[in-house]
Order: structure tokens, then sequence, then C-alpha cells
């Protein structure tokens, strides 16, 4: 299988002593949907900082779609595309100078630079922005810019450091729709973020990173059926009773109309409903109270811990 | 990155840069004109008629080099470590350093901003003291020269000034209490024949004084020191601060963590 990117034994120990990354190894491959999780200072952005080189590693090896950042960082860099968790640019330009001072870094002529800024600003939907100072965009805008900005050199690999924090609904939205469509197009993408449903809508594969480990590195889909036990909550149509008893099954009165069900790995949920149903209590919706992948991410936490 | 890639890297930055210092103009360029018609005015015009000759020329004739290249030292040094320490303190320095772009492209362009900006305060100040006083150059390529590498040299400064500041405080206490005074004390309103012996020796230390000289040469012909030794230190020191420059770049001192 080919990798777009390759971590062995990767550490880092900054001056103050804090040892940020004790040997991490990860991988992933090429065209994947990745998400890299783990909570505030656990080490996802030194992880990011070393492969954009911003950071220097104290040990180990980074490689972008094969190439060892040691051995010819100016080639792996053309690989990737960074999309910093702080705005990084500088806000008394316009966004189209920002994005062909970008495009000239990486060697763009500035006529197939406007040609792609054109494309990526209207697929994003700030192109009637083109001419205004980066100072005077909203804090969603400023987050789009920075996705064409990363973009404007075409890269392999696309590496999203929280991308869409402080960003509203619909435009997390459109974010996502695009992000998925570069990636079908063959982009690779990794994604840190703290909002754990996003990152269970839109990624194939994760770690969780803590104190400088990796905790776990799977499928989302093998990770979640890990999941020992699960809590839904039950929608009922009545009034519910002051008591509601299912043999089997871990049940309590939400409220009046709704009633908590903790489902351990095994158990039926039509066994439950079968049950409730026997009692006259007739459940019209369901949902899960938490996010699975927030109560998996929460309970591996713990364990490493 | 290819020859090709480099050179529109390069071309890039100096566009960046010169259209940040030509946009801000009442801040970077209008200044200068201002200060230096003051210079001409006091110095040159109104003291100098009483001063009367020095170095075998006119007070204000003499003047005038040393003023032309105090603008340029100013300048290409504001430039760039104004320009850098920007892009440090607003993060924008990462766009740089998550590129490919070479290091010496990157301390090309910053240069080229801090040389640009040097050589069109030195053409605005050249022409305001036509104003004043008629100067008949005496040798094109020595000028040409000195004021070439002198705002490399004090680009180059300028940058390694950003490169270790953390404030913009930190910005403004090397012009104010480095440069300024070695510009006074550089020989840009007096001789050095008119020092005494032990101050003049002293004065051999300060790079400005090779710099003044070596232009005053250009312009009218006269000089307080030799001036293939004065192009000697000039590039000297311009190779120093370019390899501990590029030093400070490739290591990320103070870039990355």
């Amino acid at each position: 299988m080919a990798y777009a990117l390759e971590i062995e034994g990767l550490e880092k120990t900054y001056a103050n002593g804090l040892q940020a990354l004790k040997g991490i190894d990860l991988r992933v491959a090429e065209g994947d949907f990745f998400a890299l999780l783990g909570p505030n200072g656990a080490g996802k952005s030194t992880t990011i900082g070393i492969i954009c080189s911003l950071v220097n590693k104290t040990g180990g090896t980074v490689r972008v779609n094969g190439v060892d950042i040691d051995d010819n960082f100016p080639v792996a860099k053309r690989f990737l595309g960074v999309v910093p968790q702080e705005f990084n640019f500088n806000v008394f330009e316009t966004v189209e100078d920002i994005l062909i001072h970008q495009a000239g870094y990486y060697g763009i002529p500035l006529k197939v630079a406007m040609e792609r800024i054109d494309r990526y600003l209207a697929k994003l939907g700030i192109s009637e922005k083109r001419h205004t100072r980066a100072r005077m965009l909203s804090g969603g805008m400023k987050r789009r810019l920075m996705i064409v900005r990363a973009l404007i050199h075409e890269p392999k690999v696309l590496i999203l450091d929280e991308p869409t924090a402080g960003v509203d609904i619909e435009m997390r939205r459109s974010m996502y729709e695009f992000l998925r469509e570069i990636n079908e197009a063959g982009t690779t993408i990794i994604l840190t973020t703290h909002y754990l449903e996003e990152a269970e809508t839109l990624c194939r594969n994760i770690a969780i990173i803590n104190h400088g480990k990796i905790v776990t590195n799977s499928s989302i889909k093998t990770l979640l059926r890990e999941l020992r036990r699960e809590t839904f909550l039950l929608d009922a149509q009545e009034v519910l009773p002051q008591h509601v008893e299912v043999k089997g099954f871990d049940v309590a009165r939400h409220d009046d109309h709704c009633l908590e069900a903790h489902v351990d790995q095994g158990q039926n949920l039509a066994e439950l409903m079968a049950q409730l149903h026997g009692q006259g209590i007739s459940i019209t919706s369901m949902r899960n109270r938490e996010n699975r992948l927030e109560q998996m991410f929460v309970s591996l936490l713990a364990q490493s811990a | 990155m290819s020859a090709y890639e480099q050179w529109v890297a390069l071309l890039t930055l100096m566009r960046k840069e010169i259209k940040r210092y030509t946009r801000i103009w009442t801040q970077t360029l209008l200044p200068s004109a201002i200060t230096m018609s003051l210079y001409f005015l006091i110095f040159g015009s109104l003291i100098g008629d009483r001063i009367g000759q020095m170095g075998g020329v006119s007070y204000m004739e003499f003047v005038v080099p040393g003023l032309i290249m105090m603008s340029i030292v100013t300048n290409s040094y504001a430039n760039v470590v104004s320009s850098f320490f920007g892009s440090k303190f607003n993060n924008s320095i990462e766009e740089l350093l998550v590129s490919p772009t070479p290091n010496h492209i990157i301390l090309l362009g910053f240069i080229s901003g801090g040389v640009s900006r040097g050589m069109l305060v030195a053409l605005i100040v050249t022409v305001v003291s036509s104003l004043f006083v008629e100067l008949d150059i005496q040798h094109y390529g020595v000028v040409v020269s000195v004021v070439a590498l002198t705002s490399v040299l004090f680009s180059l400064c300028g940058l390694i000034n950003a490169v270790f500041a953390n404030t913009f405080d930190d910005i403004s206490i090397v012009p104010t209490f480095v440069l300024t005074p070695l510009t006074y004390l550089g020989g840009v309103f007096y001789s050095l024949d008119l020092l005494p012996d032990f101050w003049a020796s002293v004065s051999q230390a300060n790079p400005l004084v090779y710099v003044v000289n070596a232009f005053r040469y250009g312009v009218l012909g006269v000089s307080d020191v030799d001036v293939t030794f004065a192009f000697a230190m000039i590039g000297v020191f311009t190779l120093i601060a370019y390899f501990y420059a590029a030093h400070l770049l490739r290591s990320g001192t103070r870039l990355r963590t």
C-alpha cells in the first residue's frame, strides 16, 4: 500500500524540557480521509508543525509521499498543503495578494496562479471578497481563505488543523462538501478537530493521541465496534409511567416523554422495543445520547491516563 | 525548486516587498525627503555658510553625500526589520517557511525590498539636494557599487535584528541606540581630520565611516580613508552579515520551535 504520510518514532522535546511527542508511529494511506484527534496539549499541533517544518523534531522520521523530510524537505513540502489552527496571513493584504504570494513561493507563475485563484475562490464561495483586505473578512471567510491558500499549489496531502472552529453550521456543511469533493478527486486529507461528529462524518480512519503517544489507530468503523455500551434516548408517544422496567436492560425515565436506555454490545434493540410495546409504550424516535465517537474518545483517554 | 521556480519565488517576494512600502509611502518615502530637506537647509545652507570649507569642498557639498548615505542606511535597514518582524508578529512568515522556497531566495527577496527602498529614497534625497547644491559626480562606478553594497549590508542587518526581536521595542532599539550614533559619528557632518588621533583611530572601527567616505569619494573625489580599504571593509561586513543571516534562516533560530 502507498502511504501519503509515514511517521516512525517521532519525538519532540521543547527547550523547556517538555516532551511533547514520545516516539509516535503513524501511517496514513494515499487518498485517505484521516482524523488525528486528541485533547488540548496532546501533541497534535506539534506533529503537524514537524510535518510542515514549523517545528524541529528531536528524533524519528517523517516521510510525505515516500519522501523523507530529512533528505529532501523542499520536495516533501510540495506535496503538503497546511491549514493551520490560527490565522497566519498578513491581514493588511487583499485576498488576491495573499494567494498570489503563496503561489509564487511554490514557483507557480502568475497566470496559472490567477486561474487557480478564480477556481478555488468560486468553489469556496468567496469570489466577491477577492479584492478585500483580509482583516475585513469574517472568521468563516478567513478559514476558507486559508483553505484556498493551502490548495493553491494543488498538494497531494492536505492537513487541516481544526478548520471549522468558529464556523457556522451552514458554512461548515459547505466546507464538508468541498473537502469530500477534493478527497474523492484524490487528495489525502488529515484533519484534527474537537468536533467528534465532524470526524465521524468525514473520516474513514482515525488516530487518537494523548500525552505525546498514539492511543489508538484504526478505522472509525472498527473503533466504534469496540464500543461496549451505548446510551440511547427513546421518545415515547404517550406520557410515561413513573417507573419503567425492562427485563435484561438498564432503563430509566429521562422525563415525561423520554426514556434513557443503556444497551450493551450484543443486546438486541428489537427485544427492547418489543418489551416496551408490550407495556403499552410506543417509541416514536430514538437517538444516541452522546456522539458514539465521543464516548469512545473519552473512554480511550481515560484508559490511557 | 527549478531555477525558473526560484526566479518566480524571488519576483513574488520582490513584488510583495515593494508593494508594501509603496502602499505606505507617507511613512516610508516621504519622511526622508522632509528630514533631509531640513538637514540641507539648516546644516548646509544656514550653518554651512559660516563653517566655510571642509575636506577641500564647501560644507554644503561635504554633507550631501553623507546625508544621502544616511538615508540609504536607515531606509534599507528599516524596510527589512519592519517587514520581516511584521511577518513574524502576524505569523505570516509561516507562509514562506512551509513553502519550498530556498533560504537564499528568502534572503534575496527581503534584501531586494531593502535595496530598492534605499535606492528610491537616495534618488529622492539626491533630487532634493539638487535644490541646494549642484553635484558633479566624480566616479559613477564607485557611487553605484557603494550604494548597492551598503543597502545590501544594512538590509541584512535589519533582517538579523528582526530574527532576534520579540517585540516592536526590539526593532527600534538598534536603530536608535546603535545605528543613529554610528551614523552621526561616521563622518557625515565632519571630516575625521578634525578629530584627535585617539578618536580618529576609534572611528576606524565604525563601518559607517567606510560607507560614508567611499560614497563621498564617488561623489566629490575626497575621502578620509583609503577607498580600496573602505570597499574591502564594506565587502567583509556584508559577507559576514549574509552568512550569519543565512545561518539563522537555516537553523530556524527564533522562527521554528
